[in-house]
């Protein structure tokens, strides 16, 4: 089993809660401790949350991937929004545009193990991955 | 949907048992503040045994209770915080280092009084 295992709107708030719950059972079936498992449906939790806040729309992918390890989850968060101003400031603890905590893309470097972002006014990709160990 | 708040005594006991949507956490928040305001209650337990996650925003709603209860004269402690929620929580950088914390229900109303005798 490889590719692409799931595919999550989010166009509502209560597609956060959707996304983590069905990211919660794939890192599930796959094999990952609890607190992976938590660490990926927090991670996804705040990848849901930017697309609804700051593009309104988008979708979440997971994908089972190989490389560093035999088997790895994949998260692809897309919109199509505005894109982050400013990148590098996105990624320091405690930036927000919003009044938020400013934890989100941080946190989520944290609770994963690859992140990659792309970002530009025709929106944003977020790639992550969390390997079996 | 509404997380249900009982009174024992001058505390209010809160014991989440839902996943917590952004709705539903904003709701709690703003029943919470009402029912310390109409009770008067000196002590608030909330547990969170069966919470499996608590990202950024909800962990904003939670800190942000925490400070309020407290202008309102009402301490909170917070119980039955998973190991694996705990350590998301480090993660994503959050210290819960000002609110206490206790094991379950039970020692979470035995902390509060103490804390509340020595004040
Ligand atoms: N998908 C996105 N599209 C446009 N801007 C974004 C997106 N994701 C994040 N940002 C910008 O990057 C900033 C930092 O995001 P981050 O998730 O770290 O913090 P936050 O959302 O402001 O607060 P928190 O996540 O702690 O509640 C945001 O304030 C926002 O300006
Ligand atoms: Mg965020």
């Amino acid at each position: 089993m490889k590719g692409t295992l799931s595919n999550v709107p989010i166009a509502k708030e209560l597609d956060i809660v959707g996304a983590r719950q069905t990211g919660r059972n794939i890192a599930n079936d796959l094999g990952f401790s609890s607190v992976d498992q938590a660490r990926i449906a927090t991670a996804i939790s705040e990848l849901a949350r930017n697309i609804y806040l700051y593009a309104k729309k988008g979708e979440i992918t997971f994908q089972q991937v190989e490389g560093v390890a035999p088997v790895g989850l994949k998260i692809i968060a897309k919109d199509n929004g505005p894109g982050i101003k400013d990148i590098s400031k996105s990624m320091i603890d405690g930036y927000s545009t919003s009044g938020g905590l400013g934890a989100g893309l941080p946190g989520v470097k944290r609770l994963m193990d690859d992140f990659d972002i792309m970002s530009s006014d025709e929106g944003t990709t977020i790639h992550v991955i969390k390997w079996l160990r | 949907m509404r997380i249900p708040i009982l009174k024992l005594h001058e505390y209010l006991l809160i014991s989440v048992q839902v996943d917590l949507d952004d709705q539903t956490a904003m709701q709690f928040q703003e029943d919470l503040l009402s029912k310390i305001h109409e009770s008067g209650a000196t002590g608030v337990v909330l547990d969170l045994t069966s919470v499996d996650i608590i990202d950024s925003f909800i962990a904003k709603v939670l800190g942000d209770v925490v400070s309020m209860a407290d202008l309102m004269g009402a301490k909170v402690v917070f119980t039955g915080i998973q190991p694996a929620v705990s350590m998301t929580l480090i993660d994503i950088g959050i210290h819960l280092q000002d609110v206490p914390t206790a094991l379950d229900l039970e020692q979470g109303l035995i902390k509060l009084r103490r804390e509340l005798e020595e004040k």
